[in-house]
């Protein structure tokens, strides 16, 4: 059942459009209901050679010799594919966007880092005939301590799973082992507030499963290029990631794609292409490369697991006055795309509430587990549940409604938000009020009538003085997050921050209403003393070196 | 033993696009000499809809009805770059560039058609049936067809037009974590309700109950595929799925269906649905994206439902019998809270 409440921002919408907002039948729904969509699988290529890879049964582990004659000899085989003959055996996804370190081979080089790691492909008549030369080849396994769990990673003395970051912590501003997020004074607030709540929560890791497994096919065109059919989610991001491994001109590649058979995240890695097209480079005939489904669960890329501890500080009459995050994000062996998962988070917290203190640490950490990748609310999903789970905690606590409770701490427009930027667009009260009205969950009056459009901005706008830290500094040891909450005061204060930082104004301890009469909210405790209202926004603390512009948004320029 | 009733809820917002943006999306649209047009895309029509998103957004932006639109995707040879589709940004981001693209068209086609009846191309307007007329002089009129034929064998036109939306990168502070992340939200809350058997631990879902806001709703029925869709994905996530169910150890991993957990069909539960719209300023017609977001409120709010019912707090995903059970018997039995509104 689906109904539209037009009335809800009727003054912001023309609703008299001809195609727009029509329930007009998809353009593909034909071919859909009767199976007759060609995905990429659908493409039959005459003298059609299948391709497989080795995995490695070790999480990690030192390859001490690979011996690939026996299986060079196999019925079938056309070609055996090592690491030695990826053109360019080293690469990470958001090299395309300029972010982060080469840190992931195709093939596997010198160790592996997972379970599941390809090793080495071979090139067969059919899928049969490269299994059973799989089998044949013989690899050397020096085992190594593995690590698993993220805050067991970051501890002095575990195991390095990536060379490319020793301390098993993406780097970030060539700096930082984490992502800060700094608002306002959260330590001070939690002294003043009247209920302090800390919890952990967890996210493990979950699998896109989709009803097509990641596979590609690729075949030499007569013009020297190579057509490739293809399920990935981003077309030019696949045929980019294949033109850097292969060192090919992009223009030698021509992808064809657009019909998926079910993504949610796990079609972005471009797991099949390079090697398909390598294939057929090295053979001259078409090569196809498909994940079984056992490889597709276990070694595709799931989504990565998280972890969130929160602590809130709440005032009786339901204001959240502070709220402290730290977060870890389980890449696996390799960055993929958990580095930009992790900033993304930063940039949600604290959910859609406002809240005048904000302190977060975001964690991209490596593990010996596949690598992780995006899926459906990248950075978000881990992180709402933990919000959201604690919101009713918060409620339970101070004896409030959690429709109420979500209403009274709801964003509105004007507000600031902790990344320090104004609200606009808001919904969230208009939601939690029709999702209780058609639940017949009771909500009173007053809160019935709070709204998005009102009751934000002013003292709600103001960036508080902000107290900053240097802790979890690059080549200082291991991080201070790990155990310990990081140090107020700069450890090594090189150079000290631009501004000082000021008192944050003392909570008003006098009883207030039991139920802050609406509207507009009650405003935050903390917000800044009159004089510093007038001020502009603090200035960006001094650039700590020349960074370059892509270094500054994500961390480490790419080398 | 029992099972027990319970109501939970959860309110989420959602990021649209990329973070930090500095993800473009072109789109290029050309009309053939009938007057018929292809919109034609890299982006990827993962099951979604996108092809047919753009397809109303070209068609309302040029003034033609939806039968003379057809999106072409994804050829890297003929479709311009697009980032891909993640991040919600379909609606968002492509549909702006189709938008975009289809304006050019549109002043083309408006040009020719002004040529044709010697009129000015301000005064023109489209019917959004095939044909376009003089401002209030209905009468004075041509069809679109007539139009694209004038333009390509008489007048030497060619009706297209090229599309690009990029939301310029933000840089992100590394002492504050200042940055602008996107341009817009979509919003959720979510009401749960279920029942825990404290023998079993089993969570049964019986009903969900929503408020979605996404910006404007480009086709209604697409929209309702999404948040239905998009919501059992949650409630998957929230009760059965994982490869590594005692994660961090990486044992007990999944082969296929019959290993990794899923809902089924009798597993799914009514879902009563309610969609507002606030247009984003900066999307085409409004529209944001209810793609991901959908399924995140469910988590949370089958979490919080389970503690209304038994009164055991679980804060690892997924919520598995094994896991409830345990906790009711950690807490010596269930301790219902009571349903919501019911302690008044």
């Amino acid at each position: 059942m689906l109904e539209f409440r037009k009335e809800y921002f009727k003054d912001e919408r023309d609703d008299r459009l001809n195609e727009v907002g029509q329930p007009r039948q998809r353009q593909d729904m034909l071919g859909h209901v009767t199976g007759r969509t060609r995905y990429f699988d659908d493409h039959a290529f005459e003298g059609l050679l299948h391709l497989k890879v080795l995995r490695s049964p070790h999480p990690h582990a030192r390859l001490r010799s690979i011996d690939v004659s026996a299986a060079e000899r196999s019925p079938g085989v056309k070609r055996v594919i090592r690491a030695a003959d990826v053109p360019v055996n080293k690469n990470t996804l958001l090299s395309l966007i300029n972010f982060g370190k080469d840190d992931e081979p195709l093939l596997a080089v010198d160790k592996v880092r997972y379970k599941g790691e390809p090793i080495v492909a071979v090139v067969a008549e059919s899928e049969a005939a490269a299994y059973d030369a799989l089998e044949k080849i013989r690899v050397d396994y020096d085992p190594l301590p593995a690590v698993f769990d993220v805050e067991e990673a970051i501890k002095p003395g575990a195991p390095v799973v990536n060379e490319t970051y020793p301390a098993n912590t993406f780097e970030y501003h060539e700096k930082y082992n984490h992502q800060k997020l700094r608002f306002g004074d959260v330590e001070r607030a939690f002294a003043q507030a009247d209920f302090v709540l800390e919890e952990r929560y967890q996210m493990s890791p979950i699998e896109h499963a989709p009803t097509e497994t990641n596979g590609s096919i690729a075949a030499p065109e007569t013009n020297d290029r190579i057509v490739v059919h293809t399920c990935t989610q981003a077309l030019f991001f696949s045929l980019g990631t294949a033109a850097k491994l292969l060192d090919v001109p992009s223009n030698r590649l021509h992808f064809i794609g657009g019909t998926v058979g079910g993504g949610f995240g796990g079609k972005v890695d471009s797991l099949t292409e390079p090697l398909s097209i390598l294939g057929a480079m090295l053979t001259g005939r078409p090569v196809r490369y498909v994940l079984g489904r056992e490889e597709e669960m276990l070694y595709g890329c799931p989504r990565g697991a998280e972890r969130h501890y929160i602590k809130d500080g709440v005032m009786r009459d339901g204001r959240i006055v502070a709220r402290k995050i730290r977060s870890y994000f389980d890449a696996g062996a390799y960055t993929r795309l958990s580095s930009y998962g992790a900033v993304k988070c930063i940039a949600h917290v604290p959910g859609p509430y406002t809240i005048p203190n904000v302190h977060a640490d975001s964690y991209c950490v490596f593990t010996n587990r596949t690598p992780a990748t995006a899926m459906r609310g990248f950075g978000i999903t881990g992180l709402d549940f933990s919000l959201e789970v604690q919101m009713d905690k918060l409620a339970h606590k101070v004896g409030m409604d959690p429709m109420e409770f979500r209403i009274l701490n709801a964003y509105r427009d004007g507000d600031m938000k902790a990344h320090r930027r104004e609200a606009h667009n808001c919904a969230l009260i208009e939601c939690v009020q029709v999702a209780a009205e058609k639940a017949n969950w009771p909500v009173r009056e007053e809160y019935r009538r709070m709204s998005s459009l009102t009751g934000g901005g002013g003292e709600r706008a103001v960036i508080p003085a902000t107290a900053t830290d240097e802790a979890g500094r690059i080549g200082t040891g291991r991080p201070a997050g790990a155990t310990t909450p990081p140090p107020r005061a700069p450890a090594t204060p090189v150079p000290p921050p631009p501004r000082v930082p000021q008192p944050v104004a003392a909570q008003p301890r006098v009883a207030p209403p039991a139920r802050p009469a609406p509207p507009p909210a009650p405003p935050p405790p903390s917000a800044a003393p009159p004089a510093l209202r007038e001020q502009p926004k603090p200035a960006a603390p001094a650039p700590q070196h020349g960074a370059t512009r892509f270094s500054s948004v994500f961390g480490t320029r790419r080398r | 033993m029992a099972r027990h009733r319970g109501r939970g809820m959860a309110s989420i917002n959602y990021p649209i696009g990329m973070n930090l943006g500095g993800d473009p999306s072109q789109a290029l649209v050309h009309s053939n000499p009938d007057g018929k047009f292809t919109v034609t895309l890299s982006a990827i029509d993962l099951g979604q809809g996108m092809k047919q998103v753009t397809r109303q957004i070209a068609a309302e932006t040029l003034g033609v009805p939806i039968s003379d639109v057809y999106v072409d995707t994804a050829d890297s040879d003929t479709g311009p770059h697009d980032m891909g589709s993640f991040a919600s940004r379909g609606t968002h981001r492509v549909g702006n560039a189709v938008m975009a693209a289809a304006k050019e068209a549109r002043g083309v086609m408006m040009e020719a058609a002004a040529e044709e009846l010697e009129v000015n191309a301000a005064d023109l307007e489209t019917d959004g049936r095939g044909n376009i007329h003089v401002r209030g002089a209905p009468s004075r009129a041509i069809a679109v067809k007539d139009v694209a034929i004038a333009a390509q064998f008489r007048q030497g036109k060619t009706i297209a037009g090229r599309g690009i939306f990029l939301i310029p990168l933000s840089e992100v502070n590394a002492e504050t974590g200042e940055m602008s992340p996107v341009s817009c939200y979509a919003h959720a809350c979510l009401v749960a309700d279920l029942e825990v058997d404290d023998e079993t631990g089993e969570v049964t879902m019986l009903k969900m109950t929503s408020a979605y806001e996404l910006g404007r709703a480009i086709n209604p029925k697409m929209v309702e595929q999404q948040l239905v869709g998009g919501a059992w994905m949650g409630m998957s996530h929230a009760l059965y799925e994982t490869p590594e169910p005692y994660y961090p150890d990486i044992a007990h991993g999944p082969r296929d269906f019959n290993e990794y957990v899923m809902p089924g069909p009798g597993d799914i539960c009514p879902h009563d649905i309610a969609v507002l719209e606030r247009p984003a300023p900066d999307g085409p017609f409004g529209g944001k994206g209810p793609g991901e977001m959908c399924a995140n409120p469910v988590l949370p709010a089958v979490a919080n439902a389970i503690f209304n019912a038994v009164g055991v707090r679980i804060d690892e995903l997924p919520i598995t019998p094994e896991k409830v059970l345990r906790a009711i018997k950690a807490q010596g039995g269930a301790r219902p809270q009571g349903l919501p509104g019911g302690r008044r």
